[in-house]
């Protein structure tokens, strides 16, 4: 199963992606950062902003994906996780994390970023680290969403990152429940 | 009070100077990335449009007005321009800092838009009506491609990002000018989109003077 979403997700990435200069997009991400570190002032606010955007992308997101590969419905959380970073991850951001960690009762797993192009050109000044910016929180909304749409309710946070000195970048995942037919709030 | 701010600049220094072992080890890894060539190719549209569109959401709500949204984007995209002349500069076989209007133009349209869109950009125009306009014409932007602008917005052009980055590398090459995006449509381009640069008075006078002496 786990061959196939990765021929899926390269499939889709050689085929049926249109793809744009990297750099342009990390800049982008930059500046954006940056300017809601001047609107804001305030790092846990900046990373609650970046949820939230983050979660609005996601809920789009995921439409976008189904539609540019023939994807099912997963068999189990663990095919969800899978296909989260191997078409997910690939399919937009050209990297795959590795999915690793899984807690006891299989609801939450890890995501590991080697490679995060968000972090190729960027370094945080040592008080965005203090105070706690989780620069590439945007990621976190975006699977939030995506996740939603699927009718998934989770927490998505970031517990390492390479800009704050660790050794790899984590995401944690965690399953809270299943939803049934409720229409989310609208995170605006 | 010459001592006083001083000693204070030394306090400061002496922060600076205090990395944190962590911290240090990401400048470490930072500064001994090659960049002479993109270390990634590629990523996907869908990420780079669902970006800008978050962008473009989040601004409106803070802005009044369309005048207000474009500057807002042409702000995010000048901090984009500054970034890719550095790494342009830094790539070319022959580095050469332009610095004359006619030429700064030129590597915009072609050195800088091919780094950013993987093409040059389809015209270059002097305007008629003023010799201090010019106008840089881009029929697809691909990255504009997803936005859809409501009809009681036609004013607005989503190209105010470009224009942003263009103004930022033109204030590089030390011919500030004032940059806007238009949304021209032609036969089957109905992105099209010009990018106006309007050059300060400051340039425009030593352009002539540059040219007078030549002769």
């Amino acid at each position: 199963m786990e061959k196939q979403y990765k021929t899926i997700g390269e499939e889709a990435w050689k085929n049926n992606t249109e793809k744009i200069n990297a750099e342009l997009f990390i800049f982008t991400y930059g500046s954006l950062v940056v300017q809601l570190v001047k609107d804001y002032e305030d790092y846990t606010a900046v990373n609650k902003q970046l949820d939230k955007m983050g979660y609005n992308i996601g809920v789009r997101l995921v439409d976008d994906m189904m539609a540019r590969t023939s994807l099912e419905r997963c068999s189990g959380f663990s095919a969800t996780a899978e296909v989260i970073a191997k078409i997910g991850f690939k399919l937009f951001l050209n990297v795959v994390p590795t999915v690793t960690n899984w807690s006891a009762d299989a609801k939450e797993f890890s995501l590991i970023l080697d490679d995060n192009p968000l972090n190729d050109f960027c370094e945080l000044p040592p008080k965005a680290v203090t105070d706690g910016l989780w620069y590439s929180n945007v990621l976190c909304g975006v699977i939030r969403g995506a996740l939603e749409m699927m009718q998934m309710q989770t927490e998505v946070v970031y517990v390492r990152d390479v800009l704050r000195g660790d050794d790899v970048s984590e995401i944690r995942v965690k399953l809270v429940r299943m939803l049934d037919e409720e229409v989310p709030a609208s995170d605006d | 009070m010459a001592s006083q701010s001083h000693a204070q600049a030394q306090m400061h220094a002496h922060s600076l100077m205090k990395l944190d072992n962590k911290t240090s080890k990401r400048s470490t890894v930072l500064l001994e990335q090659n960049i002479a060539r993109p270390r990634r190719d590629r990523v996907g549209l869908g990420a780079f449009a669902f970006l800008i569109a978050e962008i473009i959401r989040y601004s409106q709500n803070r802005v009044m007005g369309i005048q207000d949204l474009e500057a807002k984007l042409s702000e995010i995209g000048q901090r984009v321009g500054v970034r890719m002349f550095e790494l342009s500069m830094w790539r070319e076989k022959t580095v050469h800092r332009e610095t004359r209007v006619l030429q700064t133009l030129v590597f915009i349209n072609t050195v800088v838009w091919r780094a950013l869109f993987d093409k040059q950009a389809d015209s270059l125009e002097r305007s008629t009506e003023s010799d201090d306009e010019y106008m840089i014409t881009d029929n697809e932007p691909a990255i504009l491609k997803y936005i859809s602008v409501p009809k009681e917005m036609t004013s607005f052009s989503p190209g105010a990002f470009i224009s942003g980055i263009v103004e930022a590398i033109a204030r590089c090459c030390q011919c500030p000018a004032r940059v806007t995006s238009h949304v021209v449509p032609a036969d089957g381009l109905p992105l099209r989109t010009v990018i106006l640069l309007k050059f300060d008075k400051e340039v425009m006078d030593r352009e002539k003077r540059l040219e007078a002496s030549k002769h």
